[in-house]
């Protein structure tokens, strides 16, 4: 067990995490530079082009030290979004060092903060180290002060690396020996076994990456999940290198697979403790939650036709995505489709995504929400979950409703500090704290509505901030809020996929601003378009998009008639992936970059 | 019955506007000519046989051929084809090439009907279009042709430039009526690429064309046919009675057609092609004995999409027993759409069709598409 090295790396996006990896499997050549591609752990086409961890998954090198002995390393990568925090810290739960990696060229971010803390709650040795220091732009005085103010270590623990040249990459898996305690557990005890994620195979069923904290697992044991309760074979164990590599036992301290047939990624629970029947282990372990999903949205068929095809779709997504949830919901604008949820924005664009590029669903998304609380005035009647618009209740009717509110952290340099507030005074936030991490960076703590940010936040902040702001935040509690419905109307026609719940004050500005980019977004048809948002029975505002004046060419001679058939056939499958409401005419796109109102 | 086009891919200077095939480099005009005949001898039976009731010369400007050139160029025609005793023979020129010497070489020929590209009677917009004729040879031209003999010619108008006000474009159509022009093809300025305009626009050099002037124009246009009873027989032609194009008419009818020159496009019923858009290419590939050209077969559903885009922009529109007789298999979907555009009110109905409202018919490419049949 002595020779066992658990670590995972924490970094915010871009700041070369992956490219890092990989050089640390190269030089143990753990993986061939001829099967190199980049970023080999991320095996996703889209994690791949948005250069960003989704799943975390985890890797087993070896490294013949100078002191004669060969270590194992157990390397296991985690998302880098706060989307998905919570497989973050199952992830560093079941390691006892974290390399901590901060781009030389940007300094600290919010998201290193609030993974870096988890670390440092769960005990792991951080071995700082500044990537890209082979950039010109590279300020490695400054962001060394910063680290150092952050963890109070000395300077000269610090390792200085770059991804690209390779340069202190040696010194990296000197220090993972030297500094990184081994695990520490009792191979004697019962079986206590960490799930810290799991992959959907579709031949294999749902495998499950665990860590051993005490006992040893060995092929064929029958299994208990200690949360979830249910029971198994371990059909087959083994640990992970490049592949899965099949073992007889997987030891204390050691991080491996466990294949037992699961069918749905819903039965395994990341967090979860893994047990033997025969001889369980008195408790779990610490920290196990059930993620719930904070962001809710419809995703229609375009074509009503397709609404079986989606739910195959989805049902297929949930097998490797357990956190993706979702049930049928019908619209009257939109038909037949489903009411999802997400664990953040960027969650509900990748499954929008994988949709779309491995499923080849063609689909609407409408504008998220939050889940709402809401209490209806009858005698008797007890306070419900409100996942859309539609379900709150007439106002005559409502009693009160709770909507969640988030503490979230900001850090960015202090020139930004004016904006930020303005921004986030606007989003209905108040700021609790502001503290100077050094003297060029702030850290500001605000207490903010879920929905306020779920929506158009994240760019506006990177934006005001010249990209130099970065963003985390923790869900805190349900609060009373004075919050309407704004409906939006086209030709007089309601179109409920475009209903939200605003609070009053900002009701009318609101509705101003949607229809004037709803006039943006409606492509000019034959007839004049009315567009109107009201709350009730009040319209609060509206525009008027005129009919299409000339949509004509001029010559139609011998020469003309195939570029132009294929011209209006282009027009015409346009026109198909839009969605008819009354007889409007909706993009796609519209029903989600509505909200994008800057 | 089927119908031939020739193209005469030169120009003196090149037009803002245009973006048809042509080059201002005479070097290569006798080769080309040669190689165009070769093509009518190579391409005989494309045609199956069939009588020729149309012969279309257009351009770039076949006024730049010679007498020679041009007689030639019939005498292979007649060796390949046979044509109709009274086919109609149009040729396209430019005012400034219609001196009362060059109309007489026409009238010897078997030319019957001219296509004049005046454009426009004012100066301003001429040299706006980089036009190589001023306001005088714009009037004169018409004067002489029919001195020579001319009865059956077209006259070109552009309107919306930038350059016609809405006072300019009334004047030049009240010169149609004074002139008692017999047919007028009037098209609304486009900016296309790859033409000078094109890239000024793109560059923001100068304005686009604005949709709004040329509604307005073609508004214009409107009550003038019906004010001196031309017939609107399409969105961009119009012409006193008898007087309509045989040729462009077969065109919107679907009829057959023989495409020569480069660039030209042939039409069999079922297939269409297209010859390299090049004079050098063209001029080698047909002295190797061999055509340059692209073709695409036309599905059940392209030849579908045809018939209402043509049919929509003719006053003889689309018809119910043709959908009904030649694509059954898409007969629910079009009579769908056809009640929704006539409860739109943008098609009526006739006797035995249904057209474009007056008021649909500058969004006639919108309202074709609506009905398109198209795969994903």
């Amino acid at each position: 067990m002595e020779k066992f090295r658990n670590f995972c790396v924490i970094a915010h996006i871009d700041h070369g995490k992956s490219t890092l990896s990989d050089r640390l499997l190269e030089f143990t050549k753990t993986i061939s530079e001829r099967d190199m591609q980049n970023q080999a752990l991320d095996d996703m086409d889209i994690e791949r082009e948005r250069g960003i961890t989704i799943k975390s998954h985890a890797i087993q090198l070896y490294y013949d030290h100078s002191d004669g002995v060969k270590y194992t390393f157990n390397l296991i990568d985690t998302p880098g979004h706060v989307d998905f925090s919570y497989e973050v810290s199952r992830s560093i739960a079941a390691c006892e060092g974290a390399l901590l990696i901060v781009d030389a060229t940007q300094g600290i971010q919010a998201q290193t903060i609030s993974n870096l803390y988890l670390a440092i709650e769960h005990d792991l040795e951080i071995i700082p180290v500044l990537n890209k220091i082979d950039m010109d732009s590279a300020m490695i005085e400054e962001v060394t002060d910063q680290v150092v103010d952050l963890i109070g270590c000395d300077p000269s623990e610090i390792i200085l690396a770059s991804g690209k040249t390779g340069e202190g990459v040696q010194e990296i898996m000197n220090a993972i020996v030297d500094r990184v305690p081994a695990p520490k557990g009792d191979p004697k005890a019962p079986l206590q076994a960490l799930i810290f994620d799991s992959v959907f195979n579709s031949f294999r069923g749902v495998i499950a990456y665990f860590k051993i904290i005490n006992g040893v697992l060995k092929k064929g044991d029958k299994v208990r999940f200690v949360n979830t309760g249910k029971e198994y074979g371990a059909d087959e164990i083994g640990i992970l290198q490049l592949d899965q590599v099949k073992k007889k036992v997987v030891g204390c301290g050691d991080v491996g697979y466990i294949i037992t047939g699961i069918k749905e990624s819903k039965e395994i629970k990341v967090g979860d403790t893994i047990t033997t029947i025969e001889n369980p282990c008195s408790e779990a372990i610490q920290g196990f939650e059930d993620v719930k999903p904070m962001v809710f949205a419809g995703i229609f068929p375009v074509d009503n036709d397709d609404f079986e095809d989606l739910r195959d779709s989805l049902e297929k997504l949930q097998l490797n995505d357990a956190s993706l949830t979702f049930e049928p919901e019908s619209s009257v604008a939109l038909g037949f489709g489903f009411r999802c949820g997400f664990l953040g924005m960027l969650h509900l664009e990748i499954i929008q995504e994988r949709l779309d590029r491995e499923y080849n669903q063609n689909v609407i998304t409408t504008v998220p929400n939050v889940t709402y609380f809401a209490k209806s005035k009858k005698k008797g009647s007890e306070k419900f979950i409100v996942k859309t618009p539609a379900d709150l209740p007439d106002p005559s009717q409502l009693e009160f409703v709770e909507e969640p509110y988030i503490e979230a952290q900001i850090i960015s340099k202090p020139e930004y500090v004016g904006s930020i507030m303005t921004l986030c005074l606007d989003k209905r936030g108040e700021m609790t704290k502001q503290t100077y991490l050094t003297p060029t960076r702030i850290e500001m703590t605000f207490i903010l509505p879920l929905a306020e940010i779920v929506f158009d936040f994240y760019d506006r902040l990177k934006s005001i901030s010249r990209g130099y702001a970065s963003f985390d935040y923790t869900p805190l509690d349900y609060r009373q809020s004075d919050l309407v419905k704004s409906d939006i109307l086209l030709n007089g026609d309601p179109v409920d996929a475009l209903s939200a719940l605003v609070h009053r004050q900002k009701a009318e500005a609101f509705g101003r601003k949607i229809c004037k980019k709803l006039k943006e977004l409606l492509p000019r048809q034959q007839f004049k378009i009315a567009i109107q948002a009201s709350i009730g029975a009040k319209v609060v505002a509206r525009e008027t998009i005129s009919a299409l004046r000339k949509d004509v060419t001029a010559k139609c001679y011998g020469g003309d008639i195939t570029r132009k058939r294929k011209l209006l056939e282009k027009q015409k499958k346009g026109k198909k992936k839009m969605r008819q409401i009354g007889n409007v005419e909706v993009p796609q796109r519209a029903f989600l970059e509505v909200l994008k109102l800057d | 019955m089927a119908g031939i086009y020739i193209h005469i891919p030169f120009c003196k200077q090149a037009c803002h506007y245009c973006n048809f095939h042509f080059s201002t480099s005479l070097n290569h005009k006798t080769a080309l000519v040669e190689a165009l005949q070769k093509e009518i001898k190579l391409q005989k039976n494309f045609l199956l046989g069939a009588t020729i009731e149309s012969i279309y010369f257009g351009g770039g400007t076949p006024s730049m051929l010679t007498e020679m050139e041009l007689m030639d160029i019939f005498s292979t025609l007649h060796q390949s084809f046979e044509i109709g005793k009274t086919a109609e023979i149009t040729f396209e020129a430019n005012p400034d090439d219609l001196t009362s010497a060059y109309l007489q070489t026409l009238v010897k020929s078997p030319v019957n009907r001219l296509s004049i590209g005046v454009q426009s009677f004012f100066e301003e917009d001429l040299k706006w279009m980089n036009r190589a004729h001023d306001a005088n040879q714009a009037i004169d031209c018409i004067h002489e042709a029919r001195k020579a003999g001319f009865e059956n010619f077209s006259v070109d108008l552009i309107y919306g430039s930038p350059s016609t006000s809405n006072g300019m474009w009334e004047k030049n159509l009240e010169k149609i009526r004074a002139l008692k022009i017999p047919h007028l093809s009037s098209y609304a300025l486009t900016v296309e690429e790859g033409t000078a305009l094109g890239s000024w626009v793109k560059k923001g050099k100068m304005p686009d064309v604005d949709p709004a002037k040329s509604l307005k124009h073609f508004e214009m246009l409107q009550q003038f046919v019906q004010k001196n009873h031309y017939r609107h027989y399409e969105i961009s032609n119009m012409a006193l009675e008898g007087f309509e194009a045989v040729h462009n008419s077969n065109y919107w009818k679907r009829i057959p057609y023989l495409g020569i020159g480069p660039a030209a496009h042939s039409f069999d019923g079922k297939n269409r092609q297209w010859n390299i858009n090049n004079n050098a290419k063209y001029i080698q590939a047909l002295n190797e004995g061999r055509l340059e050209m692209e073709k695409e077969a036309l599905s059940e559903s392209d030849l579908f999409n045809e018939y209402i885009m043509t049919g929509l922009r003719c006053d003889w529109g689309i018809s119910k027993a043709y959908i009904a007789k030649h694509f059954p298999q898409f007969n629910n979907t079009f009579e769908k759409e056809l009640a929704a555009q006539v409860q739109l009110g943008a098609l009526v109905e006739k006797t035995s069709s249904f057209v474009l409202a007056d008021a649909a018919k500058f969004i006639a490419d919108g309202v074709a598409s609506e009905f398109f049949v198209v795969n994903d």
